[in-house]
C-alpha cells in the first residue's frame, strides 16, 4: 500500500513537472533591516510573471534574511530537490558570492536583479552568470561624471567600511577629476554622522560624495540637513530610491543621485510598467522594482525562444536580451553585464509624496571597467 | 585639525554616549534587580521609535510623540514581563537569553506587520532645527545640544529616584537581597514590574528621541543594544552610576577614535592604507577599551559583584 502511495505521489509530481516547463528560484531578502529592496524586487519580478500570461514558468520564493549561509542553504535546497532551472533574487553583493560561484558551476543559470560584486564581471564572470541591473560601480562612476559637469573640484567623500563601500569610493575616483578633501570610511551600519559631518565642515571642500546605503543614508541625509553644512551632495541611487525617501522627508530635496532608472524615462514599457506597478501594490516602484520586472521580462524573452534545457540555446537568447526593458533599448556587454546610460537624478516632491525626476545623462551607453579581464 | 573640530567632536562623544546611557540604564537596572539578561531591550527602542513616528504622523506634535513613545515601550515593557519574563527568574541564563531573542524576532515581524517593510518618517521639531553658534564659534545642531540636556536630566532624575525615594530604596535593596525584602513584605512581582517598566520606558524614549535624526525602521535597535552591553559591561553590572560615566567612555572613545585614529595613522603611512587601518582600528577601540577595563577592574568599574 505504501509503495503504492509513493508511485502515486511520484507519478504526481512528474505531471506537475511536465506542465511547468521552466522552474526559478527566488532567493532575494524578505525580512530584517534590507527587506525593502528584496520585496521590491520581488513585486516588480513577480508582476512581469503575472502580465505574460504564462502558465509554464513557476517561482519559487524564498527569505534569505540578509545571511551567506541561509542563501547558501536556500540555494542547495533549491538546485536539489526542488530542481530549478534558473537561480535570481539576491540583493546583496556578500550573498552573491556565496551563491552564484557554485550555482553556475552546476550548469545552473543566474539572472542578477542586483548585486553586481566586480569579482563576478571580471576574472570571475561565467557563461551562466547574467546581470540585468548593474556592475556595483556603475552609479558610484556615474556620481563622478556627474561631479565634474557640475564643477566640483574638491570633494569629500565617505562610503561604509565593506566591499561594495570600497567599490563605491574606487567607482567614484575613476570618473571625478577633481581634488579630494577627505575619505572616509564609516562603520557598517553606523547611525550617527555627527563626527564625519563636523569633518566635512571644517574639510573646505565644495562637494559631497556619499554612498550609504538603506537607513544608513536616511540618518546621514537628516544629520546633515540640520547641520547648517550646506555642500552640494550627490551619491548613487540607493539613497534615494522610493522606499526610503519618504522616510527622509524635506532633508533630501534637491540632492543629485544617480541611477540607471526612474519612473519619467520616456518609453511605452516604463509607463505601463509604472501604472501597473502603482495599480497593483498601492505604492510607486524603486529602481529595484524595475530592476525585478526586466529581469522576470528577460527571462520570459528567453524562455520563449529557447527550451532551458539546451543550456548553449537558452543562454543564446538570454544574450540575445530581445525584451521591452524599462530603461529603453537593453543591451548586455561581453561580460553579461549591461551596457547603459546612466542618469542623474534630482529629489523632488510631487504632491505630498517625494521622488525623482531626471535632470541629465552622467554617462552614455557605459559598460562596467572589468569587461576586459572576463574571459568567456 | 583645529580645536574648534576636537571640541565639535567631544560633543558628539557626549551626546552618543547620553543617549547610550538611556539604553543602558534600563539594560542594568533589569540585570542589576532581577538579574536578567534581556537581548529584547533593543526591541523597546525600536518600539518607542515607531510609536513616537506614528503619533508624530498622525498629531503634528513632537512632544505628544516623546510621551507616547515612553507610555507604548513602558506597557510593552510590563506586559513582557507580566507574560513571559516573570517564568524566566529562576530560569539559567541561557533560557532567558533564548526567551528573549525569541522576543526580539516577534517584535520585529509584528512592527513589520502593522508598519510595513519600509523606514518610517520621524523628524525634529521646528524649534529645535538647524545649528546654533556656541561660544567659541563652534557651529553645533541645536537639537543635539537639547538631547544632551534631555539625557542629563533624565540621569538626574533615575539618581533623585534611586537615592531619595522609597521605591529607590526597595529597588537597591531588590539588587542586594530579592529574598530578604520579599521577607519584609515588599510585593517584590510588583516591583520586578515596576523597574521592567520603567527600564523600558527609558529605552523607548532613547529610540523617539534618537529617532528623529536617525531612520526609523525594523531592527533598529540591536546595534544599539550591544553598545549597550559593553557600556553596562564596562560600568559594572547593576550600577546606574557604572552605566552613566561607562556610556560616556564608549560615546566619547568611539566617536574621537573614528575621528583621530584615521589621522593619527597617516603620520606614518599612506593616506589611502592609513584610512583603512584607522577605521577598521576604531571600528574595535570601544571592545579594546572594554578589554582594559575588565583588566584592571574585572567587575567593571563600578561593579560590586562578580
Amino acid at each position: 500500500m505504501k509503495k503504492l502511495l509513493l508511485a502515486t505521489a511520484a507519478m504526481a509530481l512528474m505531471a506537475n513537472a511536465a506542465i511547468s516547463e521552466v522552474k526559478v528560484g527566488m532567493i532575494t531578502t524578505l525580512s530584517g533591516g534590507g527587506a525593502g529592496l528584496g520585496i521590491d524586487v520581488r513585486d516588480g519580478f513577480m508582476l512581469a510573471i503575472e502580465q505574460s500570461g504564462r502558465n509554464d514558468i513557476e517561482v519559487v520564493i524564498e527569505d534569505d534574511q540578509r545571511k551567506p549561509d541561509i542563501a547558501v542553504q536556500l540555494a542547495d535546497k533549491m538546485i536539489q530537490s526542488e530542481k530549478v532551472d534558473v537561480l535570481t533574487g539576491i540583493i546583496w553583493s556578500n550573498l552573491a558570492m556565496a551563491v552564484v560561484p557554485a550555482t553556475v558551476a552546476q550548469g545552473k543559470f543566474y539572472l542578477s536583479p542586483n548585486a553586481g560584486p566586480s569579482a563576478l564581471a571580471g576574472k570571475g564572470c561565467h557563461g551562466n552568470y547574467f546581470n540585468v541591473a548593474w556592475q556595483n560601480d556603475n552609479l558610484h562612476e556615474g556620481a563622478g561624471a556627474y561631479a565634474n559637469t557640475a564643477g566640483y573640484k574638491n570633494s569629500f567623500i565617505l562610503a561604509p567600511n565593506y566591499p561594495a563601500g570600497k567599490d563605491a569610493l574606487t567607482g567614484y575616483k575613476r570618473f571625478f577629476e577633481g581634488e579630494l578633501a577627505g575619505e572616509i570610511y564609516t562603520k557598517l551600519g553606523q547611525t550617527d554622522y555627527a563626527a564625519e559631518i563636523a569633518q566635512i565642515r571644517a574639510s573646505g571642500a565644495d562637494s559631497v560624495f556619499f554612498f550609504l546605503p538603506g537607513g544608513m543614508g536616511i540618518s546621514f541625509l537628516k544629520q546633515y540637513a540640520d547641520s547648517g553644512v550646506d555642500l552640494p551632495v550627490v551619491g548613487p541611487a540607493f539613497s534615494f530610491d522610493q522606499g526610503i525617501l519618504q522616510a527622509v522627508g524635506d532633508a533630501a530635496l534637491g540632492v543629485v543621485n544617480t541611477s540607471q532608472w526612474n519612473k519619467d524615462i520616456d518609453n511605452a514599457t516604463n509607463a505601463a510598467f509604472v501604472e501597473s506597478f502603482q495599480a497593483k501594490y498601492g505604492r510607486l516602484p524603486s529602481l529595484y522594482a524595475s530592476q525585478g520586472f526586466d529581469t522576470a521580462n528577460l527571462l520570459i524573452s528567453a524562455v520563449a525562444k529557447a527550451d532551458v534545457s539546451d543550456a548553449d540555446a537558452f543562454r543564446a537568447a538570454l544574450e540575445a536580451a530581445e525584451f521591452d526593458s524599462t530603461r529603453g533599448d537593453f543591451k548586455f556587454g561581453s561580460n553579461h553585464h549591461p551596457v547603459q546610460t546612466i542618469y542623474a537624478r534630482e529629489v523632488i516632491k510631487e504632491g505630498d509624496v517625494y521622488t525623482n525626476k531626471i535632470i541629465g545623462t552622467a554617462l552614455e551607453n557605459h559598460a562596467d571597467a572589468y569587461a576586459g579581464e572576463c574571459k568567456m | 585639525m583645529s580645536s574648534l573640530l576636537i571640541a565639535e567632536q567631544v560633543l558628539n562623544g557626549l551626546q552618543s554616549g547620553i543617549m547610550l546611557f538611556l539604553m543602558a540604564a534600563g539594560l542594568t537596572l533589569i540585570f542589576g534587580v532581577m538579574g536578567l539578561i534581556n537581548l529584547a531591550h533593543g526591541s523597546l527602542y525600536m518600539i518607542g521609535a515607531f510609536a513616537a513616528a506614528a503619533v508624530a504622523g498622525a498629531t503634528g506634535s513632537f512632544l505628544l510623540a516623546l510621551v507616547a513613545a515612553l507610555i507604548a515601550a513602558a506597557c510593552a515593557g510590563a506586559i513582557v514581563e507580566m507574560v513571559v519574563i516573570r517564568r524566566l527568574y529562576h530560569a539559567p541564563h541561557l533560557d532567558q537569553v533564548l526567551a528573549t531573542f525569541a522576543l526580539i524576532l516577534i517584535f520585529s515581524e509584528g512592527t513589520r506587520w502593522v508598519f510595513g517593510s519600509f523606514p518610517l518618517f520621524l523628524d525634529i521639531p521646528e524649534a529645535l532645527s538647524g545649528p546654533v553658534t556656541l561660544p567659541g564659534g563652534i557651529q553645533y545642531p541645536l537639537y543635539r545640544l537639547a538631547l544632551i540636556g534631555a539625557g542629563l536630566a533624565v540621569a538626574a532624575g533615575l539618581w533623585f529616584l534611586t537615592a531619595r525615594t522609597r521605591i529607590g530604596i526597595q529597588i537597591r535593596a531588590g539588587e542586594n537581597d530579592r529574598e530578604m525584602i520579599a521577607a519584609l513584605g515588599v510585593d517584590i512581582s510588583k516591583l520586578y514590574t515596576l523597574v521592567f517598566a520603567l527600564g523600558a520606558g527609558l529605552a523607548g524614549l532613547a529610540g523617539a528621541l534618537v529617532g528623529a535624526i536617525q531612520s526609523v525602521q525594523v531592527g533598529m535597535g540591536e546595534p544599539v543594544l550591544i553598545l549597550a552591553f559593553v557600556v553596562i559591561v564596562i560600568g559594572g553590572i547593576g550600577s546606574i552610576k557604572g552605566a552613566f560615566i561607562g556610556a560616556l567612555l564608549v560615546g566619547l572613545t568611539d566617536t574621537l577614535g573614528g575621528i583621530f585614529l584615521p589621522e593619527l595613522f597617516k603620520l606614518f603611512m599612506a593616506p589611502d592604507a592609513a584610512t583603512q587601518t584607522g577605521s577598521a582600528l576604531a571600528s574595535m577601540a570601544i571592545y579594546i577599551l572594554m578589554s582594559l577595563v575588565l583588566i584592571w577592574r574585572p567587575s567593571g568599574l563600578f561593579g560590586v559583584r562578580l
